[in-house]
């Protein structure tokens, strides 16, 4: 094993005792280089961005971005140990092919164990990127936020203020308060993650929030489009006007009821 | 089957009852003019086939209770069963004597038999209805014995969900963040871990000790939320910000225990974790007309994802008030843009004068 080779480490936790404490199990490894700590998501995603790291410690349960939403946001390349007093996200960790679970509080040999599994991962090939979209989501649970990077700029879109999606080659643009956000994801990933009481997908290439409709105009012969509270227009493919029907039909039963 | 039947004592006991009242029947028949062993002859096995047919009462009685059935159902169906038995019972006492007749010195009983079957007929009747009542008593007596077995139960398990709660006010991941901060403390600076295991020990001992009481005074729930806060400040340092604003004459109000250490516990959990430079909890009382208000109110993110949690505390909460003061007293939530508050109004109760 060569000792030459630097291993470039954030540490990511919101509690600085935490943190210590690592640096403290880091500190006899000289080929380890801590090159930033991080006490919320936001700043590990711009150090993440900024300084291309091999190795995170990444805490779940922080202000702002949570571990998965920041892994979310700055991908998989990268080693990653999870370290957290919860157990309930190890099945996700090991879906998104983390390298280590640690829970709090770990004994050094613990530590050890996960540091070296990071450097035989570093040392072998990475494995395939997961659906981290999918995967930061609890199952059977709704997407309550979207959060999405620009450069090294986070934001944070709570859903009820999502006006609609639309699909654009790789990536879907996110409508929110007049402005339009990238994020590299497909269309039909968002729509499975999004609540289908509030959200519904009315074409190939959009989502709308059903909040926002405020009606439904003919096209042409086969066509229609959605007029949204903001003024825009978006069309509605055939099938699509069928599940707007379905929906609104079954809304009116409910509230008539 | 009937119960007795499978208890000896009791069966033996109840036969023995049934000594006397042969005795009386021999009497009689001895002086309407039979002879000692034509009246024992008689009395006897008439006596012992009798006493289990009466227990066949328990039958009626169980399906017809005193309680829950009309007075018409009541007499009818005693009625007939009395009218059913005591018939029964002559046709054996016919038979009998029709068996005894072909023994020597009972010859002519067959006959002198049909003089007898009416004071048997009535004697049935009102054996039958003594049976009644015993059974109707014995009922009763087993009835009551449930009820207390059930009210007993039904206190047992208020006291395993008390206790069940209890030890969820305690939250695990609490625990071990704070023995994680300790194992982080216990290399860089040993007196600190030391003085977080003391409190850490403090604030376990006490929501223990105070988890045992009916109700504890304001002023001891809060020296408890101070401990807590305490721990809560080695973990997140200068995030977690207190401001108390309390009433001296709040402080001997009587609540139940652990009222309000969860909230506060809740306003760190949803609240000051998802900041990242921290925020304010707030805690205030005032006495007003014999009502307490006490108001527990955070900063926190409004952009954060809103946890289901919350809510199942402030149920619990809601449910113990509304256990001891009834309407009395009520908790009313508000979200204001950042600024989530719990307030709670209960009546001024020092130790003592319950309502």
């Amino acid at each position: 094993m060569s000792t030459t080779e630097r291993i470039r480490t954030i540490i990511v936790d919101d509690e600085e005792l935490a943190r210590k404490m690592l640096l403290e199990f880091l500190a006899s490894h000289p080929e380890v280089d801590v090159v930033a700590e991080c006490a919320n998501g936001f700043e590990a995603v711009k150090a993440v961005t900024e300084l291309k790291p091999d190795l995170l410690f990444l805490d779940i349960q922080m202000p702002k971005l949570d571990g998965f939403e920041v892994l979310e946001l700055i991908g998989t390349d990268r080693a990653v140990v999870f370290v957290t007093a919860y157990d309930e996200y190890a099945l996700r960790a090991f879906e998104i092919h983390a390298v280590d679970y640690l829970l709090k509080p770990f004994p050094a040999d613990r530590f050890e164990t996960a540091l070296q599994r990071a450097k035989q991962r570093l040392g072998g090939k990475l494995p395939p990127p997961a659906d981290l979209a999918t995967s930061a989501r609890p199952p059977a649970q709704h997407l309550e936020r979207i959060v999405v990077r620009d450069g090294t700029r986070v934001y944070v879109i709570p859903v009820a203020k999502l006006d609609y999606a639309e699909a654009q080659d790789d990536y879907v643009a996110l409508a929110t308060e007049g402005k339009k956000h990238l994020k590299q994801q497909t269309i039909s990933s968002l729509e499975t993650a999004l609540d289908p009481q509030r959200f519904l997908r009315i074409h190939r290439s959009y989502i709308v929030n059903l909040e926002r409709v405020t009606k439904i105009e003919p096209y042409s012969k086969d066509n229609h489009v959605v007029v949204l509270s903001n003024g825009s227009q978006l069309p509605v493919s055939r099938s699509g006007y069928a599940r707007l029907r379905a929906f609104l039909d079954q809304k009116g039963q409910r509230s008539s009821r | 089957m009937h119960p007795i039947l499978g208890r000896l004592r009791q069966l033996g006991l109840y036969l023995l009852a049934w000594v006397p009242l042969a005795g009386i029947l021999i009497y009689l028949m001895v002086r309407a003019g039979e002879s000692w062993t034509t009246a024992v002859a008689m009395t006897v096995p008439l006596c012992v086939v009798y006493a289990f047919l009466c227990l066949a009462a328990w039958y009626p009685c169980r399906a017809t209770p005193v309680d829950q059935s009309s007075f018409l159902k009541l007499a009818l169906t005693h009625f007939t069963a009395a009218m059913l038995l005591s018939t029964l019972w002559i046709q054996l006492a016919r038979a009998l004597a029709a068996g005894l007749t072909r023994w020597a010195g009972f010859t002519g009983l067959d006959t002198r038999v049909t003089g007898y079957l009416p004071l048997i007929w009535v004697a049935g009747v009102l054996l039958y209805v003594l049976s009644v009542t015993l059974h109707y008593v014995v009922l009763a007596e087993q009835a009551a014995r449930e009820a207390q077995a059930r009210a007993l139960e039904a206190q047992v398990l208020a006291r395993d969900a008390e206790l069940k709660a209890l030890r969820a006010q305690v939250n695990p991941h609490f625990l071990f963040n704070c023995l994680h901060s300790i194992s982080a403390l216990t290399s860089a600076d040993a007196a600190k871990a030391r003085e977080m295991c003391i409190l850490l020990a403090d604030f376990l001992r006490t929501t223990l000790r105070v988890g045992r009481q009916e109700t504890i005074s304001l002023e001891e729930e809060l020296a408890l939320i101070r401990g807590y806060l305490a721990i809560e400040k080695v973990r997140f340092g200068a995030r977690v910000k207190m401001e108390e604003q309390v009433e001296d004459e709040t402080m001997k109000l009587q609540l139940p225990p652990l009222l309000l250490q969860p909230l506060v516990e809740n306003a760190i959990r949803h609240g000051i974790a998802h900041l990242p430079e921290g925020g304010v909890i707030g805690l205030s009382t005032h006495l007003n007309h014999n009502t307490v208000s006490i108001v527990v109110e955070n900063t926190f993110d409004p952009d954060a994802p809103s946890s289901l949690k919350t809510g199942l505390g402030l149920e619990n909460v809601r449910g113990r008030l509304q256990k001891r003061y009834g309407n009395a007293a009520d908790v009313t939530v508000n979200t204001d843009n950042s600024l989530f508050t719990v307030r709670l109004r209960v009546p001024m109760q020092e130790n003592g004068d319950r309502a």
